[in-house]
């Protein structure tokens, strides 16, 4: 008990330092960044609302107001659910339009981040299972897959897949000319979306595997030379037995607790991707706000990943205390 | 903090968590009456996956050295544009008459420099947090270790995005600077445990006692037997801070005006360079980052083996017990074979 109760106060303060640090950063960059965005705003040649006024207060605060005045209304808002107004989707709420990108993303993202775990953490198995052989091949090419850039290898995808042979979509999360009127609820539409996200899972597959496999594989081999294996050898007991239950089983811990720490990765590598599919998930809007200079939605897309990313540790530091009784006893 | 570090380790660095048990034994019982032939033991094996890391590492750098001086000026805009690679250019022009080639030299240049200095400033803060936590112990390891987590789990990538996109323009040093210091976390969590495991040895209380100060504890005794760990924690820094570079200097985030492997793919991709399938111009920089993160992470790997000798052992040890079920095969086979003409071999010869 002790342990999930460390552990939700660990995330609580992260979670603080996380808000924080979304509060802070506008406020500490060099030069008045407020001045610079109102005169960007003004040179563009829109007028600043009232309601405009209101957003950028909500994100660099409020000019009369003291820090630790304009740190408390922070938190207020975000209790109200206000992460201010977009200034170039004017007026839509910063959160509303959050709310209809994330779901791409989550399912894009989460999907294709399990499926690439499952595959690395098999093929990790079997390589450090096979290692000594010619499976340990598998080495040098899984490095090279981990280092590729992930906009690049999706880039060369669109270049090959979509414009050269036309198999794929070359943007957007679906057709837009078969459903006009945005997403809805049809078998038809859900068709359409896995059509259209194919190639951008593929790309975070492919991207992502590498790691799996080569942390799974090391600590494979490294379990392997255990004496408890050895005994199970030399009881005679069933090769798959050995294979699952004495290796697979303790080698994929630090695989699974790392999932949560990845997962960082893999986002990160998902927004830069989003941008080159034109995928309507957040990193695409994250990347559109900053070309806008459209910092009230971008504080909000930063704030959104982060807590995803802390939610996402935190329920596999919850499933990890199940599975690892050692992690709860090392109170 | 200690129950909840040692579960929240990155992949990237779970590899090496049975090696840093690895190393403190190796450090602690491996005699040590003799450090030269300890030093050599400290270095990878040369292997076919460290040749290949190594070739892949050294011939990337020594073309971002000297390529200049073999290629035009990378802001040379007077050729033909669009130009498919020919013998004067190489790789082709881009969309301005710039050699590819020559702009490939200087992306090197620009693409290692940022990675180079993104790392180590990465390995310097992982060492203050990770080894100062870990062998002072403590209030202080409280604190750090905290601040150290929260750095781990927030995602870096985009937080570099929200600083950058707050400056208007960004020199390669501010890129380098914003990347090293939001990459460390991973590593100073190896290290603190590292630390907290070295601390314990009796060569550091023996120095301890005998009045060593703090700095020079952690700087003379414990940080040598870390090198190996270092090392490889600077490799992979290296290698992720050119990742976020190009990923930054394709979303025009990268540093103003400067030319990495980054911009170029950048400038690729925004004058449709992917459309009309010039590949002379995109693929040359995105085939080099991967390349040279692959050289970085073979060798990194042959650290990690090193390190960690189960990993060398264990799949020799396979090899040499299948080498030797094939060679009693051969024998038995051979001896089967031979069996009868020896037999009457030894008949002739016994009248």
């Amino acid at each position: 008990m002790k342990y999930y109760l460390r552990r939700v106060v660990f995330y609580l303060i992260t979670l603080w330092g996380a808000v924080s640090l979304n509060f802070l950063l506008p406020r500490m960059m060099p030069g008045d960044a407020r001045s610079i965005f109102i005169d960007k705003m003004m040179r563009r040649g829109g007028e600043i609302t009232p309601a405009m006024t209101k957003s950028i207060d909500v994100i660099f605060g409020a000019e009369d107001a003291s820090l630790w005045e304009q740190y408390l209304r922070y938190w207020g808002n975000l209790f109200k659910g206000d992460l201010g107004v977009s200034v170039t989707k004017f007026p839509a709420p910063v959160t509303e339009l959050i709310g209809a990108a994330l779901p791409w993303t989550l399912t894009l993202v989460g999907l294709a981040t399990a499926l690439s775990f499952i595959l690395g953490v098999a093929i990790g198995a079997f390589a450090g299972w096979k290692r000594g052989t010619a499976a340990d091949a598998l080495i040098p090419a899984m490095t090279l897959l981990q280092s590729l850039p992930y906009f690049w290898l999706a880039l060369i995808f669109i270049s090959v897949f979509s414009v050269g042979l036309g198999i794929f979509p070359i943007i957007g999360g679906y057709s837009l000319r078969d459903f006009p009127g945005g997403p809805e609820a049809s078998w038809e539409f859900i068709g359409s979306a896995f059509y259209h996200g194919l190639l951008p899972a593929i790309t975070i597959v492919i991207a992502s595997v590498g790691g799996w496999v080569l942390g799974m594989r090391n600590m494979m081999v490294s379990t392997l030379s255990e004496d408890y294996v050895v005994t199970a050898e030399a009881k005679g007991l069933r090769r798959s037995r050995i294979f699952f239950w004495y290796a697979v089983r303790n080698a994929a811990l630090p695989s699974i607790a790392g999932f949560g720490i990845s997962l960082g990765f893999v986002v990160a590598g998902a927004i830069v991707m989003e941008q080159v599919f034109t995928y309507p998930g957040v990193g695409k809007l994250m990347i559109n706000a900053v070309q806008d200079k459209d910092f009230a939605l971008m504080q909000g897309v930063f704030l959104v990943i982060t807590v995803t990313v802390l939610a996402a540790n935190f329920i596999m530091d919850m499933i990890y205390g199940l599975i690892d009784p050692r992690a709860r006893s090392n109170v | 903090m200690s129950d909840a570090d040692n579960h929240v380790i990155p992949a990237p660095v779970a590899a090496t968590i049975p090696a840093m048990i690895a190393t403190a034994d190796a450090a602690d019982g491996g005699g040590g009456n003799r450090p030269r032939s300890r030093f050599r033991e400290a270095l990878p094996r040369l292997d076919f996956k460290l040749a290949l890391g190594l070739f892949l590492t050294v011939s990337i750098v020594v073309f971002a050295l000297v390529g200049r001086f073999f290629t035009q000026d990378p802001r040379f805009y007077q050729n033909p544009t669009f130009e498919p690679p020919t013998v004067a250019h190489l790789l082709g022009t881009n969309n301005l008459g710039a050699d590819v080639l020559a702009q490939l030299a200087e992306g090197a240049n620009g693409s290692l420099l940022v990675g180079l200095t993104a790392g180590v400033i990465a390995v310097v803060l992982s060492l203050f947090f990770g080894i100062v936590a870990g062998y002072l112990g403590g209030y202080v390891d409280e604190v750090l270790s905290l601040v150290t987590n929260i750095m781990l789990v927030i995602p870096g990538l985009p937080l570099v995005i929200v600083i950058a996109s707050y400056m208007e323009t960004r020199s390669m040093a501010v890129i380098a600077l914003i990347l090293g210091i939001t990459s460390w976390a991973g590593a100073a969590i190896v290290l603190r445990l590292q630390a907290k495991s070295l601390r314990n040895r009796d060569y550091v209380a023996a120095a301890r006692v005998a009045g060593e100060r703090t700095h020079r504890i952690i700087l003379v005794e414990i940080l040598p037997n870390l090198l190996p760990l270092l090392a490889a924690m600077f490799l992979s820094a290296v290698v992720l801070a050119i990742l976020s570079e190009a990923g930054l200097s394709y979303l025009g985030l990268g540093p103003s005006g400067a030319i990495t492997w980054g911009t170029m793919l950048n400038q690729a991709s925004q004058h449709n360079a992917f459309q009309v399938g010039a590949w002379w111009w995109f693929v040359p920089p995105g085939l080099l980052i991967a390349l040279l993160g692959c050289g970085l992470s073979l060798i990194n790997f042959s650290i990690d083996e090193t390190i960690n000798p189960k990993l060398r052992s264990a799949p020799d040890a396979v090899r040499s017990v299948r080498r030797a079920e094939k060679e009693a095969k051969k024998a038995q086979r051979l001896s089967a074979s031979m069996g009868n003409t020896t037999r009457n071999d030894m008949h002739k010869e016994t009248p």
